[in-house]
């Protein structure tokens, strides 16, 4: 599905440049639920900008479901983004001037989907997350776990292959991120394939498989069966802290 | 090409951010309005002053005499003199620029009362013209005929009165038309009431409280032998009106043994002289429009591009946004110039029909103050729509720029910057 093969991304930052990706080699199956862990600056928000096509890549290849994503015009870049990804953000970033529905059929009116029929798909969307009764609130009327549930149904209303989350529990308090956890696992079970960024180990600990990003490099791949491990080591961890 | 989702799109988008909407397209009103204002108002100060003279014809030269200031051939300095039927005649067939020429006899005016109608009298000013007066400066009849060639040749005591004559000598039901009046002791037929066109009196008076009679007539009549007073003269097309002046004063005081340097000895004066300083007067206040009218417009196309380079700004994380969620730079880029153009339109739209709304009622209650419509100096306002339009034109491809130009920026960024961007 998603094949990363020496991936190197520096930012110039005025004179000197920042060296983020030092050569990440990684293979991410259809139906995956990964989670990119790291310390801040270690790259890993770079890293699922570039699978994501909202950033391009210095040195390597990208294939994506077969397709070298390199050098593509802007136009192509928003069709794979439309076609192929959801994006989750950790500040939600809604359209704050339109109300719940429209959010999420924003990405169908992009698709040319007629108004009426995309706000039709967008209410099938919003019920599945339990927000039929806020469709026609605005944002700002709305809670952080509520606006998040949003933002993933406008992800998930292009059908996507891939749903990228950076952070999507940031910005909640542990209830509310767990709850939504629950949300992209119900997404990842029906054959969608998710890719979080996080910092916090337990939402990391629910998903299927943890990169650990180290200085621009994959440090560790903790796969299904060492999770057990990894969570009782988490649970060490927070007992001698 | 009519996308009506795009629209729908473009007006909630307005909708929903009414005060940055209301703001841009208030720039834009405003241009237009105060732009159709002030050329409606340059317009009607120009029609208001042109109006009084306009229907004089603009190619038109009078003479009188004055006593001369030379001693010549035998006469001496401060001699009176006088204009005589053999100058027309001869004018008439030697000087081929002359269009019309109307000699003048002016009547007895310091009389006092000096025209009776039973027990009706009044004091007015008595001329004795030719036909071709009539189109120098226009008089229309409002009832019965203009004084004819037929009435010169045959010296018939008929007359044209002016309104002002009417209403002192005849009662409100009565029809002046073959009525008699008495003028310095002649009676003379009423065949028609006439109405001056312009406002440029010559011989002093009000023109409503004019009488005319045929010049032949008036010569006759009150025993002023083949004397002359006063010339009326056009030139032809293509000869300029101020030469054939010159020229006319050369051959007249040539025929009185009048001394060719005699500056003083002819009075005269030409319309052309006095356009060309309206002229100048209106050209003046055109330029001054226009100067406002070009700055107006620039404060409004500066306020568009200023408020879009705001939104624009407000506006970059929204793009990057639409843009992770697969709208592309073209869609947006056509969005936010839609939405430019659209407000620019609607708002010069406004701006152009609430202007030209304006002027018409300050016409209306201009009009109602003044309803016999003379004498006024603000009169019928009006646009120039090719301008308002062009106006209108240059407002919106502005629009067009001001918008393009921070969304080819706003699209150029990466998106994740855009979404960043705070």
């Amino acid at each position: 599905m998603i094949r990363l093969n020496n991936i190197h991304k520096s930012y110039e930052m005025g004179s000197n440049s920042l060296h983020v990706l030092k050569g990440i080699d990684l293979n991410i199956e259809q139906g995956d639920f990964v989670s990119i862990m790291g310390s801040s600056g270690s790259g890993k928000s770079t890293l699922l900008n570039i699978l994501g096509m909202l950033d391009n890549y210095d040195k390597g290849t990208y294939h994506l479901s077969g397709n070298l994503i390199a050098n593509m015009s802007e136009k192509k870049a928003a069709k794979y983004r439309n076609d192929m990804v959801g994006f989750v953000f950790q500040s939600f970033n809604l359209i704050s001037f339109k109300n719940a529905m429209e959010n999420v059929a924003l990405p169908l009116y992009y698709k040319g989907v007629p108004r009426k029929k995309r706000n039709q798909i967008a209410m099938e969307y919003l019920e599945k997350l339990g927000l039929k009764e806020w469709a026609n609130h605005m944002p700002s009327e709305m809670s952080g776990g509520q606006k998040q549930r949003v933002a993933i149904a406008r992800a998930l209303i292009s059908q996507p292959k891939i749903i990228l989350a950076d952070e999507p529990t940031g910005a909640l308090d542990t209830a509310t991120s767990y709850e939504v956890m629950e949300i992209l696992k119900e997404i990842n079970a029906s054959g969608i394939t998710v890719i979080i960024v996080t910092h916090e180990h337990d939402i990391a600990a629910m998903t299927r498989q943890i990169i650990r990003l180290k200085d621009g490099l994959i440090h560790e791949i903790i796969r299904n069966g060492e999770l057990k491990q990894f969570q009782k080591n988490y649970m060490k961890e927070l007992e001698t802290a | 090409m009519f996308d009506l989702d795009l629209w729908n799109e473009i007006i909630s988008a307005l909708k929903k951010n009414r005060l940055r909407s209301f703001m841009t397209a208030f720039g834009v009103f405003w241009g237009i309005f105060m732009l159709i204002i002030m050329s409606g108002a340059g317009k009607a100060l120009e029609n208001g002053v042109l109006d009084g003279v306009k229907a004089f014809a603009t190619n038109s030269a009078f003479f009188w005499t004055e006593r001369t200031s030379i001693p010549y051939e035998g006469f001496q300095r401060g001699r009176r003199w006088n204009y005589e039927n053999t100058d027309i005649q001869y004018i008439l067939e030697n000087v081929k620029e002359v269009e019309y020429l109307s000699p003048r006899l002016f009547g007895n005016q310091q009389a006092g009362n000096n025209t009776i109608r039973g027990e009706r009298t009044g004091a007015f000013n008595v001329y004795g013209d030719y036909p071709d007066y009539f189109k120098i400066d226009r008089w229309t009849p409002v009832k019965g005929r203009l004084i004819n060639e037929i009435d010169i040749l045959q010296e018939r005591k008929v007359c044209n009165i002016g309104e002002r004559v009417v209403e002192v000598m005849f009662a409100k039901d009565e029809d002046p038309i073959g009525q008699y009046l008495k003028v310095s002791g002649v009676y003379f037929q009423v065949v028609g009431i006439i109405h001056a066109e312009t406002e440029i009196n010559i011989g002093g008076g009000k023109k409503e409280e004019t009488i005319i009679i045929p010049f032949s007539t008036m010569q006759t009549t009150y025993n002023y032998g083949n004397v002359v007073h006063f010339f009326s003269v056009t030139s032809k097309p293509g000869t300029k009106v101020s030469d054939l002046e010159d020229k006319l004063k050369t051959i007249l005081k040539n025929r009185h043994k009048v001394a060719p340097d005699d500056l003083q000895a002819i009075g005269s004066f030409n319309i052309e002289k006095e356009f060309l300083k309206f002229s100048a007067l209106f050209l003046g206040i055109q330029v001054l429009t226009w100067i406002v009218g070009i700055g107006t417009l620039l404060a409004g196309v500066i306020g568009v591009s200023n408020i879009m380079l705001v939104i624009i700004k407000e506006r970059t994380q929204e793009i990057g946004i639409q843009r992770a969620i697969g709208a592309t730079p073209a869609v947006v880029i056509k969005h936010i110039v839609a939405e430019s153009v659209f407000l620019t339109v609607m708002a010069g739209y406004i701006g152009l029909s609430l202007g030209v709304g304006v002027l018409e009622l300050l016409n209306q209650i201009l009009l109602n103050a003044n309803s016999s419509g003379d004498g006024m100096f603000f009169r019928n306002p009006e646009v120039n729509l090719t301008m308002a339009l062009s106006a209108l034109g240059v407002l919106v491809v502005s629009g067009i720029i001001a918008g393009l130009i921070p969304a080819k920026r706003a699209v150029s960024i990466k998106p994740i910057d855009a979404i960043r961007d705070e």
